[in-house]
């Protein structure tokens, strides 16, 4: 397996859906292929980060404008359920 | 043990749906309190800033209150809300398509090979050695270099979790569309963040 393919492959190996035959190829691949194994690595990692909770969390303004609005929209709904 | 729990989940989300669809709006609010942490992160890392963030959370619970009635249960309330959120915040980038930030031509990404160009491995735990808001606009700015479609394709899979075929779903993609999308924005996302995490980089 030369470079490219492997880096072809790697986004479906993370995600664990190569053939098994394909898989051997590329993890041998990736024990001696220095570059590879760090873009492995590295893309890995940067999944990881995108997936840290604790970011972008929902400010607690936010929060209480939106259920604001809910309740506001709730209220025009029912008064316009009693005019009819 | 998972899949127990979700089926549970699932079970108990469309109980609330039915109550807030004969007009419980505490079963409505409970679905709110349940996604609106999601749904915000969505607004986020589609549009790229706070205010567009807001008004995605804002208009997507906001219509799904609207439309609940027509909501038929063929698929699960989040990946209702999630459709109805993503519509949101690519609308919300159309109207911005003028302006500087965003190329709209997602088949011009889709063909384009992806070139690597960093290999080094990174210093280790970049997480650690920023503050959160620093690391929040580092990870922002790589996903400004996507196009919109490719950035929600990621999104949707890697941070939401949900699997090629729902993704599918919500894009109006095909399954190996969402794959290339995927593997080409991983890459594009890896390789802008190299540029800050390699090692032997001053930052």
């Amino acid at each position: 397996m030369n470079c490219n393919k492997a880096m072809k492959e790697i986004s479906e190996y993370l995600d664990g859906e190569l053939d098994k035959a394909l898989q051997l190829t590329l993890e041998t691949h990736l024990t001696y292929c220095n570059h590879c194994h760090a873009v492995y690595n590295t893309t890995k990692k940067t999944i990881e980060l995108y997936c840290d909770g604790k970011l972008f969390a929902l400010p607690d303004d936010v929060r209480s404008r939106l259920h604001e609005a809910l309740r506001r929209k709730l209220q025009s709904c029912c008064s316009e359920e009693t005019k009819k | 043990m998972a899949e127990l729990h979700q089926a549970t989940l699932a079970r108990d989300e469309s109980l609330l749906v039915n109550d807030a669809k004969a007009g419980n709006y505490a079963a409505f609010e409970e679905l709110v309190n349940r996604y609106e942490k999601k749904i915000y992160r969505l607004g986020m890392n589609i549009t790229g800033n706070r205010e567009d963030a807001e008004d995605v959370l804002q208009e997507a619970f906001l219509k799904a209150f609207e439309h609940l009635p027509d909501f038929r249960e063929d698929s699960r309330f989040y990946t209702w809300i999630v459709r109805i959120a993503v519509n949101e915040a690519l609308m919300k980038l159309r109207k911005r398509r003028t302006s500087r930030e965003v190329s709209m031509d997602d088949t011009d990404d889709e063909n384009r090979e992806v070139v690597v160009r960093e290999f080094a491995d990174w210093k280790p735990n970049p997480e650690q050695q920023y503050a959160r808001g620093e690391l929040e606009t580092i990870l922002q700015n790589a996903v400004n270099s996507l196009s919109p479609g490719f950035r929600t394709v990621f999104y949707l899979r890697d941070v939401e979790g949900l699997s090629t075929e729902e993704t599918a779903e919500v894009m109006d993609l095909s399954v190996g569309a969402v794959k290339a999308r995927l593997f080409r924005a991983r890459l594009k996302l890896r390789e802008e963040l190299s540029k800050v995490f390699k090692r032997g980089s001053n930052s």
